[in-house]
């Protein structure tokens, strides 16, 4: 979909779309830590994983806009340190719940992956 | 807590929709000021930062279409902006929503009408409470044919029964109000004291009967009709326990039943009276009640049925029965309703069907209509698909259109019901019951509404999925789609042609049914009879011998007016709903007398010329004189089908019979005569035997008079009244009809059937003319550049107006043969209305196909005769 490379993101790797159903995961991890907005949550994803996952600027807005309405996330506009208003999204009670249920469920799933490919293997 | 976010998140959203685009867009906004910022931090131009920035984003409208998706209130919001823009289409095409708008209405408003009248007239209950629990009982004679209740049977069966919490035997009784300028006749009942309890209402004011009224002899009581107490009392409050004159005897007046009663066993009756039978009188064994009961509360129909078997099958010492109603083939009991509608159920049901049909084939119309506008707006759907609308939107949206479509069409048809169920019941025949209480009600307005959105969703399918079928991209900028779409609509069209023919059928056997039934022969002739009841009433006729005088003056000053040819008095009028017949016995009884044929043998009591004035044809012997009267020799004339039964291979005359009672004088036969009609022309009872009034073992107090006129028979009746009332005028003469009218009557239900399948099949034919005629002329501009190359290259008018119809009358063949098939089954439904004809009837399904077919070649003509004035030049300046 995107044509072009983004800016700090290395450009001779191909970027993988993010794993059916981790984007919430991913995201309520990123506000886990601190308040951020949207623009600054994709950035924190695409770093940490190095570039692996970059997340389409309308599934991310529009995952955001789920999150508030089921209750994970808070948002409020803020001024940004370069003096922008942007919607900050903040991880709630529910929120910081849920990443608990979904992260325990993704290491439960990645080492069963795991024991079975070493079984093959 | 999550579920209330979503709610109230939502609900802003919705109040606000300005705010929360607004967010959005600022939010999305804040994105690409972001990513523009940090591109130019990797050294880009303010410029090519934001290139990219944007690149990256894509389109911003894109995204925020894409975030604003998401969230329930959108799906509200789509469904009123597809609503505003369904609104906005349908009135720029102004020609195509009256049209379809109109064809649905009628469809809608026909199918709640009949259903309206279906509901009130066979489904609600009867206006009683707990009106399931009441209960019509009939003695049952051995060759299974109903009887009327003896009083010693409904005595016994109220002693007996537990299972029965009320029960009331009744009769008609048809008491004269004296007091007015003219004397009336009113509609009334004998009914037992427990006959407001059987139906659980009381009088609205005074009381109603006690067992003490009810007893033999007791002073006479009477109960009135809120219609009655109106009319003749100006609702005055006071008159319990004052006095009215019936028959010229003073009825202390008891109560007044409620406004709204309705006396669902006799309809029309306005006042009752008791009974007053007791054991010692002679009619206490004769068939000739009505009994109605109230079940116990718990006790179900098959209870009282079984309970009623068994009183029927173990006579007791305390109730003696005769032969007559001994009971041993026992009762049937079957619910007031059932018995009130039955008679109305097969033709309402087959109006139903017929509605239905209507409806079907309106919607199949507006269907070709929808699918025909759908390729025109294929250019319009493209550029919406275009401008991001995915394929369900665009599907959604049409729908919406049909959605609005059928709601309007809703609208309107409600307004067309409410008319149509006063039209249904103007029309409805006399027997229809309980035909006063069709309204369009709630049920009926649920019911439109229901049936509006199963047409939208019928109506709209096929053309919403034909219309954002294959490629949408393809037809931007083309404007009307070529043709994609013919399968589609000629299915339609073949529908159609089906659906039409098999109410042609429909209509077309009820036709001749009716006019077979009216081509009977009454067995008298009927021109120029015109027939009015004598009710003879009061004290002063109290005894036998001044009553049948009475009469006899009344004939004679008949006889005297002007323009009257003949004149004559019976018992019983024939066609008139009368019904008086007794057993007649052989004497001496022969060792094989096949015996009594249905309720027994038709018994007119005449005045010497009456089967002379009308016009019965004298087979065999003599018929009545005047020198056969009271002191002669007691003598009959009897029908052609009692001679051929009864006394099968002998002449009759000579021949000996008991009238009645078997203990009651014989008559000795002196003539056979044709058979007469006398319920019904489509029944075949003719058995009948006529009497010298002066010879009948009573006076009747009630006599019909039959007079035969010259020119216009309606015109002597003025002076033929005036001529009873010279001799008495306190007597009422009433049922004035001409004995056309009579017969005519006596087709009514059908008729009544016939009338309104006629206007369905008619609405049906120009559907389908108006479906034809637009499918084919879609057929034609759609290909209106072959056609031209067509006449370029040579070919005629006459072979492209053969191209056109041709096709036409292809998909209209197909249509007939699928309806003949369909018609084959559906006949079903009316059969119990047809007479004399079967429902497989070669000449009906013929003449409907040619009707049909001539139909659809005239509305084929028109787009025919258009592709045959196609320029040839035409494709030639299009390209």
């Amino acid at each position: 979909m995107l044509g072009s490379s983004r800016p700090g993101a290395p450009v001779d790797q191909p970027s993988t779309d993010v794993v059916q159903g981790t984007l919430d995961m991913l995201i309520l991890k990123s506000v886990s830590l601190q308040p951020m907005h949207g623009y600054g949550i994709g950035r924190r994803i695409e770093q940490i994983s190095r570039g692996v996952f970059r997340i389409n600027p309308g599934s991310l807005l529009t995952a955001l806009k789920r999150l508030e309405r089921a209750g994970w996330l808070d948002a409020e506009w803020r001024e940004t340190e370069n003096a922008r208003r942007a919607k900050y999204y903040i991880l709630t009670r529910e929120g910081r719940k849920q990443l608990a249920v979904e992260t325990a469920d993704w290491s439960r799933r990645v080492s069963a992956i795991a024991r079975l490919l070493e079984a093959e293997g | 807590m999550t579920l209330l976010r979503r709610v109230t998140l939502g609900l802003r959203a919705l109040a606000r929709p300005d705010l929360a685009e607004r967010e959005t867009a600022d939010e999305v906004e804040h994105y690409l000021r972001e990513a523009a910022a940090a591109h130019r931090a990797l050294g880009l131009s303010e410029e090519a930062a934001f290139r990219a920035a944007r690149l990256e984003l894509g389109s911003p409208a894109g995204v925020r279409e894409e975030i604003r998706r998401h969230g329930w209130e959108n799906g509200v919001e789509a469904f009123l902006g597809d609503l505003r823009y369904a609104g906005r289409r349908l009135r720029l095409e102004p020609g195509f929503t009256v049209i379809a708008t109109l064809t649905l209405g009628l469809g809608i408003g026909a199918a709640t009408a009949i259903f309206s009248a279906v509901n009130h007239v066979l489904i609600r209950p009867l206006p009683y409470p707990e009106a399931e629990r009441i209960l019509a009982v009939w003695d049952i004679r051995e060759d299974g044919v109903q009887l009327d209740i003896a009083y010693g049977t409904a005595r016994e069966l109220a002693a007996r029964a537990r299972s029965l919490e009320h029960l009331a035997a009744m009769k008609p009784w048809q008491p004269t109000l004296l007091g007015a300028a003219e004397p009336e006749r009113l509609e009334g009942q004998q009914v037992g004291a427990g006959y407001f309890g059987v139906l659980g209402v009381r009088p609205a004011l005074g009381r109603g009967f006690s067992p003490a009224d009810d007893a033999a002899g007791a002073a006479p009581v009477a109960v009135l009709g809120d219609g009655l107490w109106r009319r003749r009392f100006g609702a005055d409050p006071g008159v319990i326990g004052r006095t009215v004159t019936l028959d010229g005897l003073p009825y202390q007046i008891l109560g007044v039943m409620p406004p709204r009663f309705e006396n669902a066993a006799a309809p029309g009756v306005e006042v009752w009276t008791p009974l007053g039978y007791d054991m010692s009188q002679g009619r206490a064994w004769g068939h000739h009640l009505r009994l109605l009961a109230r079940a116990r509360p718990g006790a179900s129909l098959d209870a009282v049925r079984r309970e009623l078997e068994t009183i029927a099958l173990h006579p007791v010492a305390d109730f003696p029965r005769v032969p007559w109603a001994a009971l041993e083939h026992g009762f049937r009991v079957r619910p007031l309703q059932d018995e009130v509608t039955a008679g109305a159920r097969p033709a309402l049901f087959a109006l139903l069907g017929a509605v239905g049909i209507v409806l079907a084939v309106a919607c199949v119309n507006v269907a070709g209509l929808l699918l025909a506008r759908g390729a025109r707006r294929r250019g319009e759907l493209a550029v919406r698909a275009a401008l991001g609308a995915g394929h369900q939107r665009l599907i959604r949206q049409l729908l919406t259109e049909s959605v609005v479509l059928s709601l309007v069409g809703g609208a309107a048809g409600v307004g067309v019901a409410a008319v149509a169920v006063r039209a249904l019941v103007v029309l409805s025949p006399a027997g229809l019951p309980r035909a006063h209480a069709i309204a369009v009600d709630g049920t009926a307005l649920v019911f439109a509404l229901a049936l509006s959105m199963a047409v939208a969703v019928a109506v709209g399918l096929l053309p919403a999925f034909a219309a954002t079928r294959g490629d949408l991209r393809e037809a931007v900028g083309r404007g009307p789609a070529p043709a994609r779409h013919g399968a589609g609509r000629d299915a339609l069209v073949v529908a159609q042609v089906m659906l039409a023919l098999v109410l042609l059928v429909g209509s077309g056997l009820l036709f001749r049914s009716v006019r077979r039934l009216l081509a009977v022969d009454a067995g008298f002739d009927t021109p120029g009879l015109v027939t009015m009841q004598i009710q003879s009433s009061g004290p002063r006729l109290e005894d036998d011998s001044t009553r049948l005088r009475f009469f006899a003056a009344a004939l004679e000053a008949v006889r005297q007016v002007p323009g009257v040819t003949a004149a004559a008095l019976t018992s019983q009028l024939p066609l008139s709903g009368e019904d008086d017949r007794y057993g007649l016995h052989l004497d001496p009884a022969p060792a094989a007398d096949p015996g009594e044929l249905g309720g027994g043998t038709y018994r007119y009591a005449v005045s010497p010329d009456y089967l002379r004035t009308m016009g019965v044809p004298l087979l065999r012997g003599r018929g009545l004189t005047s020198a056969d009267d009271a002191g002669a020799p007691r003598v009959a004339v009897v029908s052609a089908s009692l001679a051929r039964r009864r006394f099968p291979g002998v002449d009759p005359i000579g021949h000996r019979v008991r009238v009645g009672p078997a203990d009651s004088p014989p008559y000795t036969i002196v003539g056979v005569v044709g058979d007469v009609k006398q319920v019904s022309l489509a029944l075949d009872e003719g058995e009948a035997v006529y009497l010298p009034v002066s010879q009948w073992h009573f006076a009747d107090r009630v006599l019909s008079l039959v007079v035969r006129a010259r020119g216009e028979p309606g015109r002597v009746v003025p002076a033929v009244r005036s001529a009873v009332w010279s001799v008495d005028p306190d007597q009422a003469v009433v049922r004035v009809a001409a004995m056309g009218d009579l017969v005519k009557a006596s087709a009514e239900d059908r008729r009544f059937a016939l009338e309104l399948f006629e206007g369905f099949a008619l609405a049906a034919l120009v559907l389908v003319g108006v479906g034809v005629c637009g499918s084919l002329s879609g057929r034609v501009a759609e290909r209106t550049r072959e056609i031209g190359v067509r006449a370029a290259l040579g070919a005629s008018r006459g072979a492209l107006v053969s191209l056109v119809l041709r096709r036409g009358l292809a998909l209209t063949a197909i249509g007939i043969a699928m309806g003949i098939a369909a018609s084959l089954v559906a006949s079903r439904a009316i059969s119990s209305l047809l007479y004399g004809i079967s429902r497989a009837d070669a000449a009906t399904y013929l003449s409907v196909a040619a009707l049909l077919g001539a139909v659809a070649l005239v509305a084929g003509s028109v787009p025919a005769w258009r592709a045959a004035r196609v320029d040839p030049a035409l494709p030639l300046r299009a390209e």
